[in-house]
């Protein structure tokens, strides 16, 4: 059935022994983890196995969670300057759509599930974790609020180059949250391709624009 | 013959209380499967109960009642010891009876 | 000054949020109590106690030698000491994975063919339906899954590295949602599962059964969703990714009370 690990052995004999301390090392845990993973998952629909992949953020911040000690600045510093370089900007120029498309792109939580088709167009999955609109009741509290988003950050204008700062860093981490905080929790939605551009730009508007409900 | 029934009745104050799960699946008739086709009706539509041999409640349930329903009601009378039986039969000619004895 | 308003701003939105957000849970509190008069789970537990009595597969024979790890026969408290290792066969198993080797080596039944049936189809329906029971028989009763074996420490730290994993298109790992106190996605509360959560949360609430699908959903079921909704590959039935987590989420919710079968949303 399973292939014997010379590990195992060595514990067995401690079994005979009676009461026993012995912990597997960190190593080998890693190892034997690695093993049950490559043999307890199987493709289903448009979710491959190939998905256990994990990039080097991900390997990193994952062994930081395990280790239970945060990265060091160096190594997060590495990750969040590889991850701005991920970052494409609006192919026109303009970083805003309609905010009323965002408001439905950041409802829906649908896409990329073995549930889903290939064609299905995705959402944002945003009030999964945000609360953002006042109106919208049933939101999530793993992210911050994100209601007067735009109102908070003195953004009257989005065209203006008062509020450029701004524009390009909510651009920038929708695309790649990671460039800003190497470990964050938030899905790199254009990175990832998620979301499209023409999807992000409205997210944009719900989050920026003065006519947008979250700035009310 | 349907699935069995959770009853439990309880005698106190001159009353019983009586608390009863149903295992059916209470198919209402309004939903289409995934190629639009209409999934047909099948839910109870009579539900009697009775206190040694009395009738004490019954009922007509439609579609708006969900799968696996719940129903607890309270009547004058019982003591421990006696039997309270519930029935239901449904759309599709199929029913169910169950007895217990009130605690 | 400007800047003081602005950080005024910030915090009475913040305060807002947060007494809206307390007459939500306190709405949620109050439909979670309506739901636990008349449990459907019973139904579900009714049905297994008679299959785990009914003499059934090629063998004719009942489950009633199982050894669920308390010894053969033995149904009482075993579920809270689920996951745990099994010599006979030099494993780590959880209760579902214990109930199919049961139902083969008892039964007779095909493993490989029960393994590939889908969730509530075939004889998963009936693993399902004896889940349910064999929970329900350590109702209240405190969760105490073992690390005495070398192979059950082992699988708690497998458990924890499988935990902590971040992968596939939106980086989850269970620890994005489970690894921090009073979070809750949407409007669901979300156990912190890397400690206690306390009685009747998280490990101990599951099996569950679920208002809003009518479904019966033991651990691995529950475990599949959150995979698939993480956007990850399917877990297999009762693999060993899947007992892993379960000793790590239940050594960590050590001497919590167990609630199930609970009933969800």
């Amino acid at each position: 059935m399973k292939k014997i690990i010379p590990f195992a052995l060595v514990g067995a004999t401690l079994v005979l022994a009676g009461c026993m301390s012995t912990s597997i090392s960190s190593a080998d845990a890693d190892k034997l983890t690695a093993e049950i993973t490559a043999n307890s998952f199987q493709s289903k629909g448009i979710a491959k196995v190939e998905r256990l992949q994990q990039d080097e953020a991900n390997r990193l911040c994952s062994a930081a969670n395990v280790a239970g000690k945060p990265l060091a600045a160096d190594v997060a510093a590495a990750i969040e300057a590889a991850q701005l370089k991920t970052i494409q900007w609006p192919t026109d120029g303009k970083f805003l759509g309609d905010h009323a498309k965002g408001e439905k792109i950041a409802q829906s939580g649908k896409g990329l599930t073995w549930k889903d088709k290939a064609d299905r167009v995705n959402g944002g999955n945003c009030y999964n974790c945000h609360q953002i609109s006042k109106e919208e009741v049933s939101y999530g509290t793993l992210g911050p609020s994100l209601y007067n988003y735009g109102k908070l950050r003195g953004v009257t204008d989005p065209n203006s180059p008062a509020a450029k700062a701004v524009v390009e860093y909510t651009w920038g981490k929708l695309w790649n949250a990671r460039a800003y905080n190497a470990c964050s929790n938030m899905p790199r939605v254009g990175h990832n391709g998620i979301l499209t551009e023409a999807q992000i730009k409205d997210v944009m508007a719900l989050l920026l624009d003065p006519q947008s409900p979250v700035n009310q | 013959m349907g699935k069995p029934m959770r009853i439990r009745a309880k005698a106190a104050n001159g009353e019983t209380t009586v608390r009863a799960l149903m295992a059916h699946i209470m198919e209402g008739g309004q939903r289409k499967d995934s190629s639009g086709n209409r999934i047909p009706a099948h839910h109870i539509t009579d539900v009697t109960a009775s206190h040694n041999g009395k009738t004490v409640l019954t009922a007509q349930w439609g579609s708006a009642v969900s799968q696996n329903p719940f129903l607890a009601f309270t009547f004058k009378g019982g003591a421990a010891g006696e039997k309270l039986a519930i029935s239901w039969k449904d759309n599709k000619g199929d029913s169910r009876t169950d007895e217990v004895t009130i605690s | 000054m400007k800047r003081k308003l602005a950080l005024v701003a910030v915090l009475a939105s913040s305060v807002m949020g947060l007494a809206h957000a307390n007459d939500v849970e306190a709405g949620i509190a109050q439909y979670r109590e309506m739901l636990q008069d008349g449990n459907p789970a019973e139904l579900f537990e009714m049905s297994g106690e008679e299959l785990w009595t009914t003499p059934r597969g090629p063998k004719n024979a009942t489950m009633e030698k199982c050894d669920l790890g308390k010894g053969p026969g033995v149904v009482a408290a075993a579920f809270v000491e689920l996951p745990r290792y099994f010599a006979d066969t030099g494993r780590v198993q959880d209760l579902e994975s214990r109930i199919v080797t049961c139902m083969v080596s008892l039964q007779g039944f095909d493993e490989a063919k029960i393994l590939k049936t889908g969730y509530a189809k075939g004889e998963q329906a009936n693993v399902r339906d004896m889940a349910t029971y064999v929970a329900g028989a350590s109702r209240e009763l405190k969760i105490n899954v073992p690390q005495d074996h070398q192979k059950e420490r082992e699988m708690y730290e497998v458990g924890k590295r499988l935990f902590f994993m971040r992968s596939g298109p939106h980086d989850f790992a269970c620890a994005t949602c489970h690894a921090e106190d009073n979070k809750r996605i949407r409007l669901q509360g979300l156990p912190n599962l890397t400690g206690n959560p306390g009685d009747g949360i998280g490990f101990a609430a599951w099996p569950a059964y679920r208002v809003g699908n009518g479904q019966m959903w033991p651990m691995q079921k529950r475990l599949n969703d959150c995979y698939r909704q993480q956007r990850f590959p399917e877990p297999k039935f009762a693999s060993d990714a899947t007992i892993a987590l379960g000793v790590y989420m239940g050594v960590n919710a050590k001497d919590a009370k167990s609630i199930a079968p609970a009933i969800k949303r």
